[in-house]
């Protein structure tokens, strides 16, 4: 392995801190990651050396924030093989990225009986966006359903398309069950029948290599966040034709070509859809991030990460008791799992006293603990900066709460 | 007792646990040993849904004073509930009312109850207070 963890974990000063007086073990990854020490002092320099509100001034500081900001949109455009730069808009996040396209989109191709389609394995984000968009416009939301691996039945999808069907919205990687959904797969059966695709890769940027024009995708969202880069920054990937055809959804500053109180004409892409001051430090700040993926290798940390699943997945189903939710042939390092008798609260908060940070609850994807007739589940889930010892702790932290519920 | 004297109560009785093991397992006995709710009382209306567990609670008057019963999906949660109970349960509506809670932040469970934990707690001390006022005004 091509991986030298020792010198990752101490580009992440986080995974030093002690947590109720024990190392911090950090498996919450899929709701956020840890930023390293990269994208931190991208921030720090920008604020103290060059902090300027950008496109707006003459003077020294502002073309140095506004290249700054221009630069992190070429490495999104790279690093996501876009044909323009100008077909990634910064947004505040993968949410903010789904709003924009339910509304715009929306707005201006979707009309009263059409249909729109998402998966049951979506996050909220890529569910209630839509479900808005369809109620304004009397329009249909339609299913596409999963098997009880957590597999998507895409069998299904060439019946549930019909002549009515507009956008297909699902997500590249499942939060709550890791599965890897056959994308390509779904964006050739629906342009063939003329429908558009979103892919929400907010689960899939930070650990698959990413090629827009290659799975020729209509739109493609994520956020900043879990890909090691700040908070209150992502992305909205467009094919330019379409963003062209699109209305801007926010109105302000920046957006605007001309402006009289009788007709405003609206600005270029990408600066149409990005009305305001944007949030151009975090912008440079995802810059950094991305270079940082990019200089470990986002293959090798895809294979590091399969490894933990494959050493995660053999550990904890040596467990009595322990159901895995989520047992698709394509997973990543994501892993869901109730033990029999304990509730998903309590096997969290015990294991937070012992400084194991995972994630319980719906993980903001009900229907899927809907399909498995489950209130939530535990979750951890595996980045690069984790390692086997730290699985380890996780399987004697569950054997050490099994034994404290056996006793009752 | 008052309820200020079983709050001093339970606060010795954390005093002596050595670790959060100790403290932990006391709370899993304590929610296994709540014998809980009657199934005719787990209706959707004494449920107080958290989005991490589920908290069912139900309280009444009788001869003056407020008779509270709880369950919980989640055992530790369930735990914590059987110590308010053991704080409110048989107290004067007025007492309740003017009750100041303060076992759990020095018993160390405060994370359990902040507002933003959605595990249906917070929800449960405010009913508790609620029925307190309510059943206040009822009595007079
Ligand atoms: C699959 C998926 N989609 C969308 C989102 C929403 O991301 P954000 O809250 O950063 O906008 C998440 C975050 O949990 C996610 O996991």
């Amino acid at each position: 392995m091509t991986i030298d963890i020792n010198k990752i974990r101490k580009d992440f000063p986080i995974l030093e801190e002690l947590i109720h007086g024990k190392p911090l073990v950090y498996f919450d990854n899929a709701a956020t990651t840890q930023k390293p020490r990269q994208v931190v002092d991208k921030l720090v320099e920008y604020y103290y050396k060059y902090n300027s509100n950008i496109h707006r001034g003459v003077h020294y500081l502002s073309n140095k924030s506004t290249d700054g900001n221009e630069n992190a949109r070429v490495i999104v455009q790279n690093f996501i093989n876009a044909k323009h730069s100008h077909e990634v808009i910064f947004t505040s996040g993968a949410t903010e990225s789904v709003n924009l396209v339910a509304n715009s989109f929306g707005d201006r191709f979707i009309s009263e009986g059409d249909e729109v389609i998402v998966s049951e394995l979506e996050h909220h984000s890529n569910i209630v966006p839509w479900q808005l968009i369809c109620e304004r416009k009397k329009a249909t939301l339609k299913v596409l359903p999963f098997n009880d691996h957590g597999e998507l039945m895409i069998e299904k999808l060439d019946d549930l398309i019909t002549d009515r069907t507009k956008i297909i919205a699902v997500n590249h990687i499942s939060n709550s069950l890791g599965t890897i959904n056959p994308i390509r797969k779904i964006i050739e059966i629906a342009h063939a029948k003329n429908v558009r695709v979103l892919i929400d890769a907010a689960q899939s940027v930070q650990h698959k290599k990413i090629d827009v024009q290659d799975l020729n995708v209509d739109f493609l969202v994520f956020s900043g966040h879990k890909i090691y880069g700040p908070t209150g920054i992502g992305v909205l990937y467009g094919k330019e034709e379409l963003l062209n055809e699109m209305p801007p959804w926010k109105g302000g500053g920046e957006m605007i070509s001309e402006v009289t109180f009788e007709k405003t004409t609206y600005n270029e892409l990408p600066y149409k859809f990005e009305a305001g001051t944007p949030n151009y430090i975090d912008a440079i700040g995802l810059g950094a991030a991305i270079e940082y993926v990019e200089s470990i290798g986002i293959e090798n940390i895809d294979a590091y990460e399969q490894e933990l699943l494959t050493y995660a997945t053999e550990k904890l189903l040596s467990i009595d008791g322990l159901r895995i939710y989520g047992t698709a042939k394509e997973k990543t390092s994501v892993i869901s799992f109730l033990v029999e008798g304990i509730h998903f609260y309590d096997m969290g908060m015990l294991l937070d006293q012992m400084g194991i940070a995972v994630r319980t609850g719906t993980h903001c994807t009900e229907p899927v603990m809907q399909h498995f007739g489950i209130d939530g589940t535990v979750r951890a889930s595996f980045s690069f900066y984790n390692t086997k010892e730290e699985i380890d702790s996780l399987y004697n932290g569950i054997l050490k709460v099994c034994k404290m519920f056996a006793v009752k | 007792m008052t309820i200020n004297e079983i709050q001093e109560d339970i606060i010795e009785e954390f005093a002596g646990f050595e670790d959060w093991m100790d403290k932990y397992a006391y709370l899993i006995e304590l929610g296994t040993d709540l014998s809980g709710l009657d199934e005719k009382y787990q209706t959707e209306s004494n449920l107080i849904k958290g989005c991490q567990s589920k908290v069912w609670f139900n309280a009444s008057l009788e001869n003056g004073v407020v008779k509270l019963e709880a369950d919980s999906d989640a055992i530790i949660v369930k735990g914590i509930a059987a110590l308010l109970i053991r704080v409110f349960n048989n107290q004067t509506p007025e007492d309740i009312m003017n009750a100041d809670l303060k076992f759990i932040d020095e018993i160390g469970l405060k994370q359990h109850l902040s507002p933003t934990r959605s595990n249906g707690l917070v929800s449960m001390v405010k009913q508790i207070k609620m029925y307190g006022i309510a059943f206040n005004h009822v009595s007079k």
